[in-house]
């Protein structure tokens, strides 16, 4: 045997170990930067730009992409590109407004069902059931129709159709808490069902709610636009980017593509962007269950 | 008295862990529970503590018989008896710290005042340093963490003391250690005892009396008298 073996290589799995961290290292890092850039342009353009987007300009209408007009103008002449950001505003706001919503009601209800457990738990994640089975759309169809078009009716079909996974996770996550030594300890140490629950439940399930919360807003934001560009969601006049979708569908067949696809493209990007970013928290705190964008 | 009448207890109803059992731990009276592993021995501790409702028998708590059982127990009933479990690490909740952790039951039956003096008093009595205290139960060891769980246990002055198994994964210094706190304990409140574990040498020492889980059974016990197989009542 001799002695002067050339230096061992590298190990393969830590460069492949180090490769794969510096690639989600990457996703999250773009996805984080798109979240701010998207928060940013909708919560200082509006007011920094002072500029009406809903200023008509017939002579200018269906102008591409300019430097006047970046995004181009739709068939009214109205700028596209203030006319997506308070689009996204709009959209933002549904999203995080029924995500929130749905998150606080989809843990109360999680978190009662399977803190009270027997007749309780079993009629509620029925009725968690039944809801579930009818597709999230028809029945935001259904609620949106109830009232009148507007931003809360609409944030309400979102929240009203989207608890119910996060329900789900909580009651879920509650029951194998449940019947943990910690808990009895408690029951023996004088807490009240009230006290075990805020004590000892609630924050333990916080960071899954938290999550679902953050992985709802993106769907919201794709519900809210559905419901618009099927004409139910917000009134046509309100910049919303389901209605922008929905206005510039005539145009595209007579090869105005910037109307569609702007517009397509500040409600893809965003989504992704906060769905990328949920998913690798998750990653992080349950490295065994791999990020899915539930979109 | 604590007294558990042909309790028959388990997880499935047609499979009961414990077939009509009795035992009976008088005040001041230290009793060790002695069995083999997956024979019911922590099921049984678990009636005892109100924990876990029997399928078919009493426990009858100072002349009084329970009815109600976990979240349902009068309050009074549910404190009288302190339990210490097998396992540290899944008996204190992750996120409090250990100072919260040993005031938890002053706090969740409306005793909060106390707890700046109880607490360092108790620590002291089960040995833990100051500095522990602050600490969350991820970065304490299972001795430390199992000090603080009997401190918990002490905290509301129960008159019974149900430890079970509770220095199974210890060292033999803080078994020594906890074995001797709950002696201190028990020396100045007169509480009863009734201790579970396999730990022949350890039980026969610490108890007053030791009884082999295959002794408790109504088939053998039956000419002391307590049989009397009565369904359990409960509110619900």
């Amino acid at each position: 045997m001799t002695c002067d073996a050339p230096a061992a290589e590298p190990t393969v799995w830590r460069s492949y170990g180090t490769r794969r961290r510096s690639t989600r290292a990457v996703r999250v890092r773009v996805c984080a930067a798109l979240v701010a850039v998207t928060v940013l342009a909708v919560l200082l353009v509006p007011p920094l730009a002072q500029l009406d987007q809903q200023a008509v300009d017939l002579a200018a209408k269906l102008r591409p992409p300019s430097w006047a007009h970046p995004f181009g103008t739709d068939d009214l002449g109205r700028d596209l590109l203030l006319r997506c950001v308070y689009g996204l505003r709009v959209s933002l706001l549904v999203g995080l407004v029924a995500a929130l919503v749905a998150a606080v009601v989809g843990t109360a209800v999680g978190a009662a069902a399977g803190a009270l457990g027997g007749w309780a738990d079993r009629a509620v994640m029925r009725v968690v059931d039944t809801l579930s089975s009818v597709p999230h759309l028809l029945l935001g169809i259904f609620v949106v129709a109830l009232f009148r078009p507007g931003v809360v009716p609409v944030a309400v079909s979102v929240a009203s159709t989207h608890w119910l996974s996060t329900a789900r996770i909580v009651r879920a996550e509650v029951l194998s808490l449940r019947s943990r030594p910690y808990i009895d300890a408690a029951v023996s140490g004088g807490a009240s069902r009230r006290r075990v629950a805020v004590r000892h439940l609630l924050p333990a399930v916080a960071p899954q709610a938290a999550i679902a919360a953050t992985l709802m807003v993106p769907h919201a934001m794709w519900h809210e636009s559905a419901l618009s560009f099927l004409g139910l969601g917000l009134p046509a006049h309100m910049a919303s980017l389901g209605n922008l979708v929905q206005g510039a569908r005539g145009s595209l067949l007579a090869g105005h593509w910037w109307p569609t696809l702007f517009p397509g493209l500040f409600i893809i990007v965003p989504t992704l962007a906060v769905a990328g970013l949920a998913g690798a928290w998750r990653e992080r705190l349950n490295p065994r269950r791999r990020s899915e964008l539930m979109l | 008295m604590l007294e558990l009448r042909s309790v028959t207890a388990g997880y499935a109803r047609k499979a009961p862990v414990v077939h009509g059992v009795s035992l009976a731990v008088a005040p001041g009276e230290a009793v060790g529970l002695l069995g083999p592993s997956g024979c019911g021995k922590s099921t049984l501790a678990r009636v005892a503590a109100l924990l876990h409702r029997p399928d078919a028998g009493t426990l009858v708590l100072d002349g009084e018989p329970v009815r109600r059982w976990r979240h349902r127990a009068p309050r009074a009933q549910r404190t009288a008896v302190g339990v210490v479990f097998q396992q540290p690490r899944l008996s204190a909740d992750p996120r409090l710290r250990l100072a919260d952790l040993i005031a938890e039951p002053l706090r969740a039956t409306g005793r909060r005042e106390e707890a700046p003096r109880r607490v360092p008093e108790l620590a002291a009595a089960v040995g833990l340093t100051r500095d522990l205290l602050g600490r969350r139960p991820h970065e304490v060891s299972d001795g430390q963490l199992q000090r603080a769980c009997l401190a918990r246990a002490l905290v509301l002055r129960p008159r019974w003391l149900i430890c079970d198994e509770m220095t199974a994964m210890l060292d033999a210094s803080t078994t020594a250690a906890l074995v001797a706190a709950v002696e201190d304990y028990r020396a100045a409140t007169g509480a009863g005892l009734l201790a579970v574990g396999h730990d022949h040498t350890l039980l026969h020492r610490w108890c007053d009396r030791t009884v082999h889980w295959d002794d408790l059974s109504d088939a053998v016990a039956g000419e002391e008298g307590l049989v009397t197989p009565s369904p359990v009542t409960d509110g619900s």
